[in-house]
C-alpha cells in the first residue's frame, strides 16, 4: 500500500482515534502512516456491534415478557455469549444454559448470582433486574 | 514518575516489546521486534470460535512476540502471575514505586480509553504501565497515539478478567535488557522460522495452505440453509480478522514486509528487500480482498463465491512465491 492510498474515511467505530498503517512511500520505503479509519473494515466491525445490539435487544424484549431470564439481557449487553459466560464464570456450559431459563434463574442463590455479577460488574440487585430500557 | 517514550504501533505486543526493548538502552522498530520473533502466520481455527466464528490468525498466539524476542537477544523476561488481583494490584504498584515500568496482560473490554465499538472480551492486550497519578494509572498502549490513563478499578478488572487467555494479572519486565545483537545471526534465523510456519506446516488449516483453505470454506458457508444471513456474517468476520484493531493493515503482511526492508538495509541484501516487495504485493492484494467481500456482504456487488476462491488462491500463490525466494535465506 502507498502512502497517499492510505485510508482517511472518518470511522465512527474508532471513536475519534487514529491507528497505526505501515505503507510505503514514493521512494519505496516503509513509514508508519496513522489512518482514520477505512470504510470496509468500519462497516465489519459495526456489522458485528450490531449483531451483538441486536441479540440483547431480543434478549430484553423476551425477559420482558417474562420468556427469558435477565441474565440473558446482561450477558449479551456485556457482548458476551453463553461460551465467554461460561469461561468467565467457570461454570459448566450446561449449567450457564440452565442458568438462563427464567424459571430456573429466579430461584438461584446469590452465592451462584454473585459469580455471573462478578465476572460481569454488575451488583447481584442489577443482575436479578431488568432496566426499563434495553441499555447500551 | 519514569519517563517512558510513547511510540505509537500498530500491534499492541510487538509495539510493547520493541518500545520495552528499546526503553532498555536496545533501539528497536516494531517491525524488527515482530520479524525477530517470527510472528507472522496465517491459520483457520474452526475449532476455536470467538463469538460463534471461527478464529482466523493473521500472527502467532499472544505471548509469541514476548518469547521470541527474548530468545533473539539472550534475554529474559521477568513474569509474575497473581491469584489473589489485591495482591496483583499491590506488586504493580510496588514496582511503580520504585521507579520501574512493566508491560501487563490485559482484556480490551474493561478497558475505559477503548472507543464503545472496539470494546470485546479479548483477553491478550498488552501495554506498558509508567506511572500513577492518585486513583490513576498512566499507560502507554502502543495502539494509541499518546499515553492514556485508566483508574484502578478498571485496570484491575481488566488485568483480572477470567475466561480464555485469561491474564491472572500478568505483568513483566525485561531482566537485565541487553545493549547489542548480531542481526546478521539473528535475522536469517528468525526468516527462516516463519518460512517453515508458513509454507512447512503439516496441516491443511496453516500458512499458504490455510489461506486456500479459507476460500473452499466460504464456498461451503454459501451452500449452507442459512447462508441468506450467514454469509455476510461470516465474510464481515473475515474482514475484521484481517483488519481490526492492530493489524498494520492486510493482516500483518505490511508490518512484516517493512520489518524485511529493514533487515534487508540493514545487512544490505537485495533478497529481503525484494521478498518485502513482493510480500507488500500480497498485502495489497489482501486489501483488495477485503474490499471485494465487504461489498457482497453488504450486498453492493453480486455474491460471487468462486471470484473470492479464486483471489484467495492468488493471494497464496503470491505469499507461497514469496517465501520460496527465500528458500535458504
Amino acid at each position: 500500500m502507498k502512502k497517499d492510498e492510505v485510508p482517511q474515511d472518518a470511522a465512527s467505530t474508532y471513536g475519534g482515534v487514529r491507528k497505526l498503517l505501515y505503507a510505503v512511500d514514493d521512494s519505496g520505503a516503509y513509514t508508519g502512516v496513522k489512518s482514520a479509519g477505512w470504510e470496509p473494515e468500519a462497516f465489519a466491525n459495526i456489522q458485528a456491534v450490531d449483531e451483538l445490539n441486536r441479540l440483547r435487544d431480543e434478549a430484553w424484549a423476551r425477559a420482558k415478557a417474562g420468556k427469558a431470564s435477565p441474565l440473558e439481557y446482561h450477558m449479551y449487553r456485556r457482548r458476551m455469549e453463553p461460551a465467554t459466560l461460561q469461561a468467565v464464570t467457570g461454570f459448566w456450559g450446561w449449567r450457564v444454559r440452565r442458568h438462563l431459563t427464567p424459571e430456573v434463574f429466579v430461584r438461584l442463590p446469590d452465592r451462584i448470582l454473585s459469580r455471573y455479577a462478578e465476572a460481569m460488574d454488575l451488583t447481584v440487585a442489577e443482575l436479578r433486574a431488568l432496566p426499563e430500557k434495553p441499555q447500551g | 514518575m519514569t519517563e517512558f517514550p510513547h511510540r505509537q504501533s500498530a500491534h499492541c505486543e510487538s509495539g510493547v516489546v520493541a518500545n520495552m526493548v528499546s526503553h532498555g538502552g536496545l533501539m528497536m522498530s516494531e517491525p524488527m521486534a515482530f520479524g525477530l520473533s517470527s510472528a507472522l502466520t496465517f491459520a483457520y481455527m474452526p475449532m476455536i470460535k470467538m463469538a460463534g466464528m471461527p478464529l482466523i490468525a493473521y500472527r502467532m498466539p499472544p505471548g509469541h512476540i514476548i518469547k521470541g524476542v527474548a530468545k533473539q537477544l539472550g534475554m529474559r523476561w521477568r513474569r509474575r502471575t497473581f491469584s489473589d488481583a489485591d495482591a496483583g494490584m499491590a506488586a504493580l504498584d510496588a514496582e511503580l514505586d520504585k521507579g520501574r515500568i512493566v508491560g501487563l496482560q490485559t482484556c480490551v473490554y474493561w478497558l475505559p480509553y477503548f472507543p464503545e465499538d472496539m470494546r470485546f472480551h479479548f483477553n491478550a492486550h498488552n501495554l506498558v504501565v509508567y506511572g500513577r497519578d492518585g486513583d490513576d494509572y498512566l499507560i502507554s498502549d502502543p495502539v494509541f497515539e499518546a499515553p492514556v490513563r485508566c483508574d484502578a478499578a478498571s485496570l484491575r478488572k481488566a488485568r483480572f478478567a477470567k475466561g480464555a487467555m485469561a491474564a491472572k494479572g500478568m505483568m513483566y519486565d525485561p531482566e537485565g535488557a541487553p545493549r547489542e545483537i548480531d542481526y546478521a545471526v539473528a535475522v536469517p534465523k528468525a526468516v527462516r522460522m516463519n518460512r517453515r510456519i508458513m509454507v512447512g506446516a503439516p496441516l491443511p488449516i496453516i500458512g499458504v495452505k490455510g489461506i486456500r483453505f479459507l476460500g473452499r470454506n466460504i464456498a461451503k458457508v454459501a451452500a449452507r440453509p442459512d447462508a441468506a444471513t450467514k454469509l455476510p456474517l461470516y465474510l464481515g468476520h473475515i474482514v475484521r480478522m484481517q483488519e481490526e484493531i492492530g493489524t498494520g493493515g492486510a493482516g500483518f503482511r505490511f508490518l512484516y514486509a517493512s520489518f524485511l526492508q529493514e533487515a534487508g538495509k540493514l545487512l544490505n541484501r537485495a533478497d529481503l528487500q525484494d521478498a518485502s516487495g513482493a510480500l507488500t504485493e500480497a498485502g495489497d492484494e489482501w486489501r483488495r480482498f477485503a474490499l471485494e467481500a465487504t461489498k457482497m456482504a453488504r450486498g453492493r456487488s453480486k455474491l460471487d463465491v468462486k471470484a473470492l476462491d479464486a483471489q484467495l488462491n492468488k493471494i497464496a500463490d503470491m505469499e507461497l512465491a514469496m517465501w520460496q525466494g527465500l528458500k535458504g535465506v
